[in-house]
């Protein structure tokens, strides 16, 4: 039975996605679209396999970027919610400001950071990164460690439990899907913002780099096969935040326990 | 002999010298003895649920003194000599059941094998021996709140606090859990605390029905429920039975016991 609903899962997008390409690939036949216009699925995939050594490299050094400031912001994200979580005065004074800072064009803080680090660092890049996923974890994190349900309250006050036991025993257990949400969120978003984050100057070798140089020569091709690619490794960042949660979490695939935010 | 709840003169304000201040019980005086089934009945917002926070040390009492098991309600809670259930089973949905059970002894410091015997032990006297390894959103309403039962019991406390359990159950599983909760609290000895506003609920489980005011609540009457020990569904279809229901539903409206209804309630 769940291999029929994984089925029923997977194949209505599939085939949608299989009717676009051919739907794609027969109007740039039937309405003679020039390449610079819209290259056909069939060159793009042609460049992809040609320069795979080369779309490799780049997606590489923009995943480790993503990666790096996935796992540093939320680390930092985390570490801010427990201190968010204890002292209501503490999270009235940041949660205005990590909102603030949110909301801060991305672009103006990478030219900032660009100017702060060497030209070549892929630091700013990175903390760009961390910056975006800190707020996404601080966020939800924030909120699955206070929202306890009032009934697990007084059951553990019955039991006469320390206010750390009930951070260990509830709090954390209860934020546990928060983190998961926040992640599926925020793992996507470490690949774009580490790809937007080299349209702004630095060093030469991620795959947004790579799209604005094929662009700029009219390699519209080789430019849609680095789109491809970065299309790939956000869907590989997000899944793989998918399948941590359903290894981490109890019960497995279909439990509430999941649905957290 | 030790008596196992002690309300002595308590009253409860909440927001106490605040322009809201609630005036939830005044000036309660109640005693419970060891093995008694005492159910608190009275209309919404009458302090029912407050009266047995303040047992638990959930709450502190504005004015008076809650003794549980011949201590302070506080020393009692520290040293869990109650076991509690709410309304929502409230268990923990990261947790299987065996280790829902195991929680409460867990924390008192129980090795990992006697615990799992302990969860075992309490899942066969609730019926549920086979579940030790589901998840809470496995079980179905009734069930989740045999788990809650058998966690309250786990430690084996000599006190178990109930808050409206089985208020979320459709009439027939409640039935049931009533019957079960008997059997269990026979079996173990238990006295128990029951909030409720079911009239019949209170008078079939119970030793002695707690009538209460509207707010602010006081006990207004303590009505004795001499149906015996083994209660089960003849107790049900009972003329004994009918006669404590309308005793206690006159209770509740106020008629002082000397001008009730003596007849028997028609069936």
């Amino acid at each position: 039975m769940r291999s029929r609903s994984l089925v029923r899962l997977v194949l209505p997008p599939v085939v949608f996605g299989l009717a676009f390409l051919v739907l794609w690939e027969g109007a740039v036949k039937v309405f003679d679209l020039k390449p610079y216009f819209l290259p056909p699925p069939s060159s793009i995939w042609t460049r992809f396999r040609e320069n795979l050594g080369l779309i490799w490299e780049a997606a590489s050094v923009s995943g480790t970027n993503a990666l790096v400031g996935l796992v540093v912001g939320t680390v930092i994200g985390v570490a801010l919610s427990f201190v968010l979580a204890r002292f209501r005065v503490v999270n009235e004074l940041v949660t205005p400001l990590a909102i603030a800072l949110n909301a801060v064009p991305i672009f103006v803080l990478v030219a900032v950071l660009n100017n702060m680090f060497s030209i070549t660092s892929e630091v700013p890049r990175r903390l760009m990164v961390s910056i975006v996923v800190q707020f996404i974890v601080l966020v939800n994190v924030t909120r699955g460690l206070r929202d306890i349900d009032q009934t697990h309250l007084e059951l553990m006050r019955s039991f006469a439990a320390s206010e750390v036991t009930i951070l260990r025993k509830v709090r954390v257990p209860n934020a546990m899907p928060y983190l998961f949400t926040a992640l599926r969120i925020a793992a996507p978003a470490a690949v774009i913002t580490a790809f937007v984050s080299e349209y702004f100057g630095g060093s030469q070798n991620g795959l947004g780099s790579r799209i604005v140089g094929n662009i700029a020569i009219s390699a519209n091709a080789a430019a849609w096969a680095y789109v491809l690619a970065a299309c790939l490794l956000g869907l590989s960042f997000f899944l793989t935040a998918v399948a941590l949660e359903l290894v981490v979490s109890p019960g497995g695939v279909g439990s509430p326990a999941r649905d957290g935010a | 002999m030790t008596k196992a709840v002690e309300i002595r003169s308590v009253s409860k304000v909440f927001n106490l010298g605040r322009p809201n201040a609630v005036e939830a019980l005044v000036d309660v005086d109640l005693v419970i003895e060891p093995g008694e089934f005492v159910s608190l009945i009275g209309p919404s917002g009458c302090g029912k649920s407050t009266q047995l926070r303040l047992i638990a040390n959930l709450l502190e009492p504005t004015t008076g003194e809650v003794l549980v098991n011949g201590k302070p309600a506080h020393r009692a809670r520290l040293d869990q000599d109650y076991g509690m259930a709410f309304q929502q089973a409230g268990l923990f949905e990261w947790r299987n059941v065996a280790r829902n059970i195991e929680l409460p002894l867990e924390l008192k410091g129980w090795g990992k094998d006697r615990r799992r015997a302990r969860a075992l032990e309490m899942l066969a006297l609730v019926k549920l021996p086979e579940f030790a390894s589901h998840y809470p959103w496995q079980l179905s309403g009734g069930m989740q709140q045999r788990v809650a039962i058998a966690r309250a019991l786990a430690a084996h406390p000599p006190l178990l606090l109930m808050d409206e359990p089985f208020g979320a159950l459709d009439e027939m599983t409640r039935e049931h859990m009533q019957d079960e909760l008997l059997r269990i609290c026979g079996e173990t000895s238990t006295t128990v605390v029951f909030v409720t506003h079911s009239i019949p609920e209170a008078v079939y489980l119970s030793t002695k029905v707690v009538v209460m005011s509207p707010r602010p609540g006081r006990i207004i009457d303590v009505v004795d429920v001499d149906l015996g020990a083994r209660r089960g569904v003849e107790t049900r279809e009972a003329t004994a039975f009918f006669r404590k229901v309308t005793e206690v539903r006159e209770a509740l409206r106020g008629i002082p016991a000397a001008h009730r209804e003596p007849a028997v309630e028609a069936e």
